[in-house]
């Protein structure tokens, strides 16, 4: 083999396997930072070897054994100076199950569920969660997260080493959750999956309001936690991505301002992921186990399949919010189902509902619900209360993006930017 | 490895909830916890208005009254076990019968570098 192919073989093994790889490493050597450490040192020993010596029949068992060597020679020169590794040195050499069978078996993909579950264990903080999720399962480097979550290098850096300590400090098991518990920690994952989706999604401050790349890397991780572990709710949380990402190119003009649903082009919609999207929540609904991703994804499917926002099936998106409501109790839930109820039975019912809502208190703060109850009045052609509800929401964004559109509304309806403010 | 498992409750209100436990329970856990081998020792505490904290400062001690804190929360018992993870304490720790009422931190202990 030629010494340029063998080279183009290692960068595709690191593509395809460097995550599985790093997952078993972590088992075996029961470190983190070893583990990392060893797994680089294994892609220098390929590149050393691979154009010399031919690819082997398994990269990714000749990776692991090679890693695993590494980490060993590593550890008996460190052994000199610290006492302290001495023992898991010991324990290392003394492993009797042979590293590089057990890589060939199926304990492979548990390795990447362990690690997908390690990660998101509840004792870490969410921001930690997501974090090292996003630095050991997905391979995106500090800064790439950094710059996603709108947080300094430094900062971010400090939270994944803060997360790795206290994973050794507190021992906290690199194991997948027995079925007892796997219902409480699986929510622990979606959540971290689909805050990651979010924030590409809703870019929840700056300019731009949507970053596509950090929400692909969630479908991925969707994608891949469906694979291994194919529950209700991880289909439903896939599914829920999947019906979003298909809207992506109808939901904001070429300049990036937002565009209703009721006003987006239908044909832009992606058909290919509506198609998948709507096959998982029918999988997921038939298991009669699903929850509030499931349901929030039947939502979208409706939507998906209505050819304009008239020709929705409101009736069936009100009677899902109202189970999703008892399932997942939320003002958020309660104020996009009055919305779906305005669409039903009219703006003045929907205006009840809403009005109802902020009266509750909790939503007082949140610009899209002063930016509902503004569209209820716009629809009743009650301009000048339309006018002070959309300067209240102006008043309320922190997103540049949908400030300019609360804006264009005011304008739209003869006010100015300022407003009248009550 | 060893964990501290600290249970905080409100003393006011530790023995008159309808989930409140009695001693008879919590002794009954303890006893399991001990005969499963986990345990290394565990006490519950006399109310925090019985306490004194006590500093070294210059060489002079100095005893105050009461705890360090005032908080709404009191440190009313603890545990201390022997688990092999945190995931293995926390399946002890959500036993402890005033979690119910209360709360438990879980803490794992520290080898002293000596």
């Amino acid at each position: 083999m030629s010494e340029l192919t063998a080279q183009a073989t290692v960068e595709a093994v690191y593509r395809a396997e460097s995550r599985r790889v790093l997952a078993t490493l972590i088992r075996l050597l029961g470190d983190f930072d070893l583990a990392e450490e060893a797994l680089q040192e294994a892609f220098i020993a390929a590149v050393e070897q691979w154009p010399r010596d031919g690819v082997p029949g398994n990269p990714r068992a000749w990776l692991v054994s090679a890693g695993r060597f590494k980490a060993i020679d590593s550890l008996r020169r460190r052994m000199r100076f610290d006492a302290s590794v001495r023992e898991l040195a010991i324990r290392l050499e003394g492993q009797d199950e042979d590293p590089v069978t057990r890589a060939l078996e199926d304990s492979v993909e548990d390795d990447r569920l362990r690690l997908i579950f390690t990660c998101c264990h509840p004792a870490l903080p969410e921001d930690a969660q997501v974090a090292l999720t996003l630095r050991e399962v997905c391979d995106l480097t500090t800064e790439e997260i950094a710059r996603a979550f709108l947080v300094g290098t430094p900062t971010l850096a400090q939270r994944i080493v803060r997360a790795k300590n206290k994973i050794r400090d507190a021992a906290i098991p690199y194991i997948v959750p027995e079925r007892s518990e796997l219902a409480g920690r699986l929510d622990a994952v979606l959540r971290v999956i689909y805050l990651v989706f979010n924030e590409g999604y809703y870019a929840s401050s700056g300019e731009a309001l949507v970053r596509t790349d950090i929400s692909a890397e969630a479908v991925r991780l969707g994608r891949l936690l469906h694979e291994l572990l194919p529950e209700p709710e991880v289909a439903g949380l896939l599914a829920l991505m999947l019906l979003a990402e298909a809207r992506r190119p109808a939901r904001t003009t070429p300049e990036g301002a937002p565009i209703l649903l009721e006003d987006q082009d239908r044909t832009l919609w992606d058909q290919a992921l509506i198609a998948e999207g709507e096959a998982l929540v029918e999988t997921a609904l038939r298991s009669r186990r699903f929850g509030p991703y499931t349901l929030q994804a039947a939502i979208a499917a409706v939507h998906a399949e209505g050819r304009s926002a008239e020709e929705t099936d409101w009736p069936q998106i009100v009677g899902l919010y109202d189970v999703l409501l008892r399932a997942a109790p939320s003002p958020v839930v309660a104020l996009n189902r009055a919305v779906a109820v305005a669409m039903r039975d009219g703006p003045d019912t929907g205006l009840a509902l809403i009005d109802a809502i902020l009266e509750d208190g909790d939503l007082q703060e949140y610009s899209l619900a002063h930016a509902a109850r503004a569209d209820m009045y716009r629809r009743l052609g009650r301009q000048a209360e339309a006018r002070n509800a959309y300067a209240e929401a102006l008043a309320l964004s922190t997103q540049q993006a949908e400030k300019d559109f609360f804006a264009r509304r005011l304008r739209e309806l003869g006010g100015h930017e300022s407003g009248e403010r009550q | 490895m060893k964990y501290l498992c600290l249970v905080y409750s409100d003393e006011q209100l530790l023995h008159s909830l309808p989930e409140s436990p009695e001693d008879a329970e919590c002794h009954a856990y303890a006893e399991a916890v001990a005969s499963a081998g986990k345990m290394v020792a565990a006490e519950a505490l006399e109310p925090v208005n019985t306490a004194v904290t006590v500093r070294v400062r210059q060489g002079q001690v100095s005893v105050t009254d009461g705890p360090f804190a005032e908080t709404k929360e009191q440190l009313t018992g603890f545990y201390l076990i022997e688990a092999d993870s945190m995931e293995e304490a926390v399946k002890v720790a959500a036993g402890i019968p005033p979690a119910r009422v209360g709360s438990i931190e879980v803490r794992p202990v520290r080898t002293l570098e000596v």
